[in-house]
């Protein structure tokens, strides 16, 4: 697989060194806001030694990654590099392609989420994620989105009707909402889908919250509400946003890590906090890809 | 001030199709109808011919419980047609075939499609698929030596503990060639089709929900409620109603299990009953004259009500599509 066939590049200033500072500036201000690991209420996860496959093709190799708490962490490289292999891994979504496999551990509070006899569906309660294309289930109603998860695991509900209020709240939908919790989610914009989406995820209180790509198919308006309700989000919990917009990641993310295949597996380039990433990053194709002279 | 120039009035757009294109949209066109025509051909040949009995009888061919033609001593016929008995027959062996088909047929679906190893898969779906291929004098025989002791069975049971509900009572105990014997046939003959059209439906739910529910943490069987049968209900439904058709019309392995008697038997566990269908095959060997006309003014019934039938499944798939889409 090429990994500079990239389709993002319409995303990246040709004029590289402005680009590259603005980034750096915009993430630099973001740090400068929230320290990294201040607001330790969420839980780590750490990545050891991922490996990845489909069938006999090696998609990711030997990826290790700290999560720190209560940090969000953007993961940034070219289409087919491995980052949303990576992310999948993280809450067992991976292993629901047929033939694909994984090696490594992955450890949520220590404790590793592949190791036997474990209850899958556990961990995916304490793991949330959003998708790139919202998907909420269209025979439900907003409301009962947004409680769907509590209901599918079989979880007891207290107050429903505040639990209901807060994570559309959280997720920056309750006033375009809240009179219409009875609709159906269908009629709902995409922007507006996705952040029921990221409702329904945090209904469950997970510690980590996974996005892929979760503003791929949005407008910016929609972008922007997004990445604000990502701020507030992470306050209370660990965040791995997965994005090809680098303004995004310079946005929104303390740490970036940058990933490439250069024509075998994908591998985890460098990781680091955000603004540095964007200002001087150690390795020379980190600096190619942020300076956007590929991708 | 210029005023706004009026608008053009819109322009017709044709176009010419090709010659291959039109003798293609002929062919097309032509044998779509023709089915379309057999059908009502088929209709129009029932209702003549059996107008006159609808003319005699009137409403009490439908209502009517008796079958008899009387010639007396001086030779004068007297006739007394009508269906209700077997039209209750009908729909209640059908309902039983529904009641026990759909849900193992569904179930079967959610295995094929969400459980069963890729290469078990390959060879049930194969099985179930020659299922529907088998003629249904061969059930009927197995239905009669095979399935009726244990059904049987089943009925002892319930008229043992059910009885206290109308249609599981009896008058005495006998429980052999019944409606209920007939109607676990034909749950054995409609499972192929409800199960192929589940299957097809359940295959097509959209990946992205099925890893919303997963990705909530959602159990297997906890994805399959809210994502899987919200999105197939109405393919469940409709393939429900294609069964319900074959229910409806099945003649010969009906004809082999039950014992036809005409007489209205509200009590499945009981052993006599009839259906529409079966009744034709039985009167037909003997019938003349008016009987004949009778017959097919009954065969004109079942023609309509499996229409009716139809309809009421397009009704209800087209409601629910809307729903839950």
């Amino acid at each position: 697989m090429n990994s500079f066939d990239s389709s993002n590049g319409e995303e990246m200033s040709i004029d590289s060194a402005a680009q590259t500072n603005s980034l750096a500036s915009v993430a630099s201000a973001h740090t400068a806001a929230r320290q990294p690991g201040n607001a330790p209420m969420g839980s780590g996860l750490e990545a050891r030694g991922i490996h990845a496959w489909f069938g006999k093709h090696h998609a990711l190799e030997n990826v290790s990654l700290d999560f720190a708490s209560g940090t969000v962490t953007a993961l940034i490289g070219p289409s087919g590099c491995g980052k949303s292999t990576f992310i999948r891994t993280l809450n067992r979504m991976h292993e629901f392609i047929p033939s694909a496999a994984m090696a490594g551990e992955v450890l949520l509070d220590g404790k590793d989420i592949y190791s036997k006899g474990t209850d899958v569906t556990k961990i995916r309660l304490q793991i949330g994620m959003v998708f790139q294309k919202p998907n909420p289930f269209p025979s439900m109603t907003i409301g009962e989105n947004v409680l769907s998860g509590l209901k599918l695991a079989q979880l007891k509900m207290s107050n429903k009707e505040d639990l209901m209020q807060e994570c559309l709240e959280r997720a920056g939908l309750w006033n375009e909402v809240k009179d219409r919790l009875g609709a159906h989610a269908g009629g709902l914009s995409g922007g507006q889908q996705q952040r029921l989406c990221i409702a329904r995820a945090l209904a469950v209180k997970p510690k980590v919250l996974l996005m892929d790509e979760p503003c791929s198919a949005l407008d910016p308006g929609s972008t922007l509400r997004i990445e604000d309700t990502i701020g507030q989000l992470a306050q209370t919990m660990t965040i791995i946003i997965v994005t090809h917009n680098m303004q995004q990641a310079a946005r929104v993310s303390d740490y970036t890590a940058f990933f490439l295949s250069e024509g075998g597996p994908g591998n985890m380039i460098e990781v680091g906090p955000t603004n540095e990433m964007f200002s001087r990053p150690r390795d020379q194709r980190t600096e190619n890809y942020v300076s956007g002279r590929f991708g | 001030m210029t005023t706004k120039p009026a608008a053009p009035a819109p322009r017709e757009i044709t176009t010419k199709p090709r010659l291959s294109d039109r003798i293609f949209r002929g062919t097309v066109t032509g044998v779509g109808m023709l089915s379309l025509a057999i059908l009502t051909l088929i209709g129009l040949f029932l209702a003549l011919r059996g107008f006159q009995t609808f003319k005699t009888e009137g409403f009490h061919f439908i209502t009517g419980v008796k079958w008899e033609s009387v010639t007396s001593d001086s030779g004068k016929v007297t006739n007394n047609f009508g269906v209700g008995a077997m039209l209750i027959g009908t729909v209640l062996i059908a309902a039983v075939a529904l009641v026990v088909g759909v849900p193992l047929s569904v179930l079967t679906a959610l295995f094929l499609t969400f459980y069963a190893p890729e290469r078990i898969k390959k060879f049930m779906v194969s099985v179930v698929d020659l299922m529907a291929a088998f003629p249904s004098i061969l059930y009927g025989l197995w239905g009669f030596f095979i399935l009726m002791p244990m059904v049987q069975y089943w009925a002892g049971l319930l008229y043992e503990y059910l009885r206290w509900i109308p249609i599981f009572n009896a008058p005495q105990p006998f429980f052999e060639r019944s409606p209920f014997v007939a109607g676990m046939v034909l749950a054995i003959m409609i499972i192929p089709i409800v199960t192929s059209v589940s299957r097809e439906i359940f295959a097509q739910t959209p990946l992205d929900r099925i890893q919303a529910a997963y990705a909530l943490g959602a159990t297997k069987w906890g994805m399959i409620k809210a994502v899987v049968f919200p999105f197939g209900s109405s393919g469940v439904v409709g393939g429900a109603m294609l069964g319900l058709g074959r229910a409806f019309g099945e003649t010969v392995a009906v004809f082999t299990v039950l014992n036809i008697v005409f007489k209205v038997n509200f009590h499945i566990l009981y052993g006599f009953g009839g259906n529409v269908a079966s009744m034709i095959i039985l009167k037909w060997g003997e019938a003349v004259g008016d009987e004949t006309k009778a017959l097919l003014a009954a065969g004109f019934i079942l023609f309509v009500l499996t229409l009716l039938v139809n309809m009421l499944a397009n009704f209800i798939v087209k409601r629910t599509l809307k729903s839950g889409k």
